[in-house]
């Protein structure tokens, strides 16, 4: 075996270490992608039925401070537009179960609590900030996706997303 | 001996590319947004450790607050 040779073969493995890793962190789920299938996540509670309906997931958790503020604008959202057939669907990503109940003790929601303590679908989602929510069309595709909670500015953009997506 | 030379290069890339720093996730920051790992978690305790600086060195400043033990302030 010449040198040449063996050198080929060493960057060879090396290539193919890199494009493993690579291909192990797939993308993060964006605007105009079709949402995971929250029922395959095994996460804890149980899911409303979306079929037809306009869905905004959010990704929160007890220590994240402007997950307690978005907590009121969901709640006026899904009191707002319930019958109008949209779903909020909270995901909760803390480790212990005991701080999410404290912390939905502190802060009540209207709207659907799931807890996804093994992370699985924040994985899969990857989202960037927290809290992050998506708003899901009737076919379960992302069309718009929010970074953190920005008070007014925020449920601003929520209200005109969900209102022309309900037309 | 230009394998040898490769091999410690390739050791070297795999070194820096395998270990360092460990990216943690935004949902993995439960820890880290803990009140407790604020500079200022404890400003009662900073206080008092500002004053037992200034009176056992004779300088003050330099964590935080305003001044550099210049005095000018």
């Amino acid at each position: 075996m010449n040198t040449s040779f063996k050198q080929n073969k060493i960057a060879g493995v090396v290539a193919a270490l890199l494009l493993g890793l690579n291909l192990a962190t797939a993308a993060p789920v964006k605007e105009g992608d079709a949402f995971p299938d929250l029922s395959k996540f095994g996460l804890e509670g149980t899911l409303p039925d979306t079929k037809g309906k306009i869905v905004l997931v959010d990704f929160f958790a007890s220590w994240c401070g402007p997950c307690k503020e978005s907590f009121p604008a969901m709640n006026d959202l899904q009191k707002k537009y319930g019958e109008k057939g949209f779903v909020i669907i909270a995901i909760n990503l803390d480790k212990k179960k005991s701080d999410m109940d404290d912390f939905v003790k502190a802060h009540p929601a209207n709207f659907v609590i799931v807890r996804d303590g093994e992370n699985k679908l924040v994985k899969e989602v990857k989202i960037a900030t927290m809290p992050s929510s998506f708003v899901l069309d009737k076919d379960g595709k992302v069309r718009a996706a929010h970074h953190g909670f920005k008070g007014e500015e925020s449920v601003k953009k929520y209200n005109e997303e969900i209102e022309s997506l309900l037309k | 001996m230009k394998t040898k030379h490769f091999l410690c290069l390739l050791a070297l890339v795999a070194a820096g590319l395998l270990s360092g720093c460990q990216h943690v996730s935004p949902w993995e920051r439960g820890a880290l947004a803990d009140p407790t790992m604020r500079v200022d978690a404890d400003p009662d305790g900073k206080m008092l450790a500002e004053h037992m600086w200034f009176s056992r060195e004779a300088a003050s400043g330099g964590r935080g607050v305003g001044g550099g033990g210049c005095g000018c302030n």
